[in-house]
C-alpha cells in the first residue's frame, strides 16, 4: 500500500511581518491522505483560511515544512508551485471568482488550457462532462452573471476539477449561499470524495456541515486543538 | 486561440471605450509622426535634390589643398622655412584632356572641362559680380542639369553669337537684360568682353540664379586671358551619394583639389543633422505622450482585474503568464494604434500634399513630402515599443501581487 500522504505539514508556522508581527498559524502538524473529507473549523480569525492557503501553496510558511505527495515545497520556485497547484490542487472559494467576460464553459476550461495536456476537443469534452455531471449542462454558454449563486459555485467546483487534481481545497464553499444551494454544493463535494476518490479539505464555520465530514480539525489562535474523525460512517465507505 | 491571447483579447474587447481612447492616442502619435517625418524628409530631399541638380557632383579645380613644399623641405627633414611666398603656379589643370581620359576610365559618371572666371557684368548702370563659367554645351548634359534648366532658348544658343552668354533669370531681372542684350564682362585682370545674352536659366537656387553665367569655353579663356586654359573639371555621378568617396579618390589620383557637393555645402548639410535631431525629439515626445494613454489603460485594467489575477494565480497560472497577458494587451493597443496611425499619417500627408501654396522662394506650389515605408516602420516600431514599456510596469506589478491578500480582501 502506498503510504505517502497527499499533504503533510511539519511544524508549520506562518507569521506576517510588520511592526507588530501577526501569527496566523503556529506549529501545525497534520497529515491528510487520499480520499479524505476534512473540515477545518474554528472561530473567526483562528487561522482556518491561512492554513488552507498554506496547504494550497498560495502562501509560504515562515517556518516548518510542507510536503505535497511527499515532495518538500520549501525550495520550489514560483513556477513550480504554480505547476503543482495546476496539476494537483483545485481551489473553491467562498465567492465563485469566475472570470466575468468568459462563458461558463471557458471558465471551466481555463485550468486545462493553462496546463495544456489535452487537445482542445478533449478539454471541451471534459468541461462539458463536468458541467453536465454538476447539473449545468444547459448553462455552458452563459456568462457567470446569468447564473444563480449556487450555480456559479458549482461552476467553480467544475473548474477546480478541470485537471483532475487529487486534492480539492475549499474555503467556506457554502458561505455565501442560501441553505438549499449550500446543501447542493455540499452534496457535490461529498460525491467527489465518495464517488471520485478525491480528497476534499474544506474550511467552514458551519458546524452542522463539519459534523457531516469524515474528519474535523479545529483551530484556536492558529493552533490545532482537535483533530479527530467524526462519529458517522466514513463517506469513503458509503 | 492561445490562452494568453484569448484573455488579453477578451479584456481589451470588453472595454471598447477605454481601449478606443488608448488606440486613438497611439494612432494620433503615429499619424502625426509620419506626417512630420514626411514633411521634414520631403523638404530635406527637395533641397538636397536641388543642390545635387544645380551643382556638379564633384568639382576638380586647379588648386591644391596645401601649398607645395619648398624644395629644401623635400630634402632635409630638419628644414623649416618661414616667410617665403609659395612658388607661383601657372593657373589651370595640366594636360586636362589626358587627366579627363584617365578619370573617364574608371569614373562611374560623366566629366566635362570648364573655365571659371570671376567677372563684373556691366549693363544699364548695373555692376554685378558674377561667376562666369566657360563650358562646352555638347558635354554639359553629362555633368549638369543646365540644358533642362534653360528658359527661352536651348544651351546650343551659345553657338549663335561670337561671344554669347546665358545668365540666371534672377540676374537678368536684376540688371534688366533681355535676350539679345549686349552686356559687358570685365575681370580684375583688365579683360573686357562684350557678350550677347542668348538665354536664361533657372536652377531654383537663388545664389546660382542671380550670380552665375555661362559662356563657351573659348570665351571663358579670353576672359581669363589664357589660351587653352581649363581650370575646372566637373563630374556628375550616377549615384550622387558616392560623391565624397569618388572625390577623395580623384584628389588622390590627380593631386588637384576635388570637392564633392557634400563638402561644398557641408555647413548646410550639417544643419540637417540638427533638424533631424529636432524632428526625432518631437516625434519621440508625441509617441511618449501617446504611450501614457497605454500605461493608463493597462494600469486601469490590472487594477480592475486584481481579483481575476489573484484567482488565475490560485488556479496555477504563473507570474510570467499573467504578466504576458497584460503586456500582450498593451501590444494589441499599440498595434491597433500603429495601424490606425498609418492610415491617419497617410491621410494627413495626402491632405498636406493637396494644399496649394504660393511662395516666391519655392518652385513648386505644393509642399514637398516624402512617402517612404521607413517612416511608417519607425513610427510603428516606436509605438509598439513604447506600448510594451508602458504596459510592462503595471503588468509586472499585477503579476507579482500576493493572491492571498486580494482573495481575503474580496471575501
Amino acid at each position: 500500500m502506498n503510504a505517502v500522504p497527499l499533504i503533510e505539514a511539519r511544524d508549520v508556522t506562518r507569521i506576517l511581518p510588520g511592526v507588530v508581527p501577526t501569527t496566523l498559524v503556529r506549529g501545525i502538524n497534520l497529515t491528510i491522505g487520499a480520499n479524505e473529507f476534512v473540515a477545518i473549523t474554528g472561530a473567526s480569525g483562528s487561522g482556518k483560511s491561512s492554513l488552507l492557503y498554506l496547504l494550497g501553496l498560495l502562501d509560504l510558511p515562515t517556518a516548518g515544512e510542507l510536503l505535497i505527495r511527499g515532495r518538500a515545497t520549501a525550495h520550489m520556485d514560483e513556477a513550480e508551485r504554480a505547476m503543482t497547484r495546476l496539476s494537483l490542487i483545485g481551489f473553491v472559494f467562498q465567492f465563485h471568482f469566475l472570470l466575468p467576460e468568459f462563458t461558463v464553459l471557458d471558465n471551466v476550461m481555463l485550468p486545462m488550457r493553462a496546463l495544456g495536456r489535452l487537445s482542445n476537443e478533449a478539454m471541451r469534452k471534459r468541461a462539458q462532462d463536468l458541467l453536465g455531471a454538476l447539473g449545468l449542462g444547459d448553462h455552458m454558454n452563459k456568462t457567470p452573471d446569468q447564473l444563480s449563486g449556487g450555480q456559479r459555485q458549482r461552476v467553480a467546483v467544475a473548474r477546480a476539477l478541470g485537471n483532475e487534481p487529487p486534492i480539492i481545497l475549499a474555503d467556506e464553499p457554502t458561505g455565501s449561499l442560501d441553505s438549499k444551494a449550500s446543501e447542493q454544493v455540499f452534496e457535490v463535494l461529498r460525491d467527489l470524495v465518495a464517488k471520485h476518490g478525491k480528497t476534499v479539505v474544506a474550511v467552514t464555520h458551519d458546524l452542522g456541515l463539519a459534523e457531516r465530514m469524515d474528519r474535523r480539525i479545529e483551530l484556536v489562535d492558529g493552533q490545532i486543538v482537535a483533530d479527530e474523525p467524526q462519529r458517522h460512517a466514513p463517506l469513503a465507505a458509503v | 486561440m492561445n490562452l494568453i491571447a484569448d484573455i488579453a483579447w477578451t479584456h481589451v474587447r470588453a472595454r471598447v471605450r477605454q481601449t478606443g481612447f488608448a488606440v486613438a492616442g497611439v494612432a494620433t502619435g503615429v499619424g502625426f509622426s509620419i506626417m512630420m517625418a514626411a514633411l521634414m524628409q520631403g523638404s530635406q530631399d527637395d533641397f538636397t535634390q536641388r543642390l545635387v541638380n544645380t551643382l556638379p557632383h564633384i568639382t576638380i579645380s586647379d588648386e591644391l589643398r596645401r601649398p607645395p613644399p619648398q624644395p629644401a623641405e623635400n630634402f632635409y627633414a630638419a628644414a623649416e622655412i618661414h616667410g617665403l611666398t609659395p612658388e607661383a603656379r601657372r593657373p589651370g589643370i595640366k594636360n586636362p584632356l589626358a587627366t579627363m581620359a584617365a578619370l573617364e576610365a574608371w569614373l562611374p559618371g560623366g566629366i566635362a572641362p570648364s573655365v571659371k572666371v570671376q567677372a563684373i557684368i556691366r549693363y544699364a548702370n548695373h555692376d554685378v559680380s558674377t561667376t562666369v563659367t566657360g563650358i562646352d554645351p555638347r558635354r554639359e548634359a553629362r555633368v549638369s542639369e543646365l540644358p533642362k534648366q534653360m528658359r527661352g532658348a536651348t544651351l546650343t544658343a551659345l553657338y549663335r553669337a561670337t561671344n554669347a552668354i546665358v545668365i540666371g533669370d534672377r540676374l537678368s531681372e536684376k540688371i534688366g537684360a533681355r535676350i539679345g542684350a549686349n552686356i559687358t564682362l570685365q575681370t580684375s585682370e583688365g579683360a573686357n568682353v562684350t557678350a550677347q545674352v542668348v538665354g536664361f536659366f533657372h536652377t531654383g537656387v537663388r545664389q546660382q540664379d542671380e550670380s552665375t553665367a555661362f559662356v563657351l569655353t573659348k570665351t571663358g579663356q579670353i576672359l581669363a586671358q589664357q589660351t587653352g586654359l581649363i581650370n575646372e573639371l566637373r563630374v556628375r555621378l550616377a549615384d550622387p551619394m558616392r560623391s565624397r568617396e569618388v572625390a577623395a579618390r580623384i584628389e588622390n589620383d590627380t593631386g588637384y583639389k576635388s570637392v564633392s557637393w557634400q563638402e561644398a555645402y557641408e555647413d548646410l548639410l550639417s544643419t540637417f543633422i540638427i533638424r533631424n535631431i529636432i524632428m526625432y525629439a518631437v516625434v519621440g515626445a508625441i509617441l511618449l505622450v501617446a504611450s501614457f494613454g497605454t500605461f493608463n489603460i493597462i494600469s486601469t485594467i490590472t487594477h480592475e482585474k486584481a481579483r481575476d489575477i489573484a484567482i488565475m494565480k490560485s488556479l496555477g497560472l504563473t507570474e510570467f503568464t499573467v504578466r504576458s497577458i497584460f503586456v500582450l494587451e498593451a501590444l494589441i493597443i499599440g498595434l491597433a494604434g500603429a495601424l490606425a496611425g498609418f492610415a491617419l499619417g497617410y491621410l494627413l500627408c495626402r491632405i498636406l500634399g493637396a494644399i496649394r501654396i504660393t511662395n516666391p522662394f519655392l518652385d513648386s506650389d505644393h509642399l514637398p513630402l516624402a512617402y517612404t515605408y521607413v517612416h511608417y516602420l519607425m513610427a510603428g516600431a516606436v509605438a509598439l515599443a513604447s506600448s510594451v514599456v508602458a504596459g510592462y510596469q503595471p503588468a509586472r506589478k499585477a503579476a507579482r501581487g500576493n493572491p492571498v491578500e486580494i482573495i481575503r480582501g474580496a471575501t
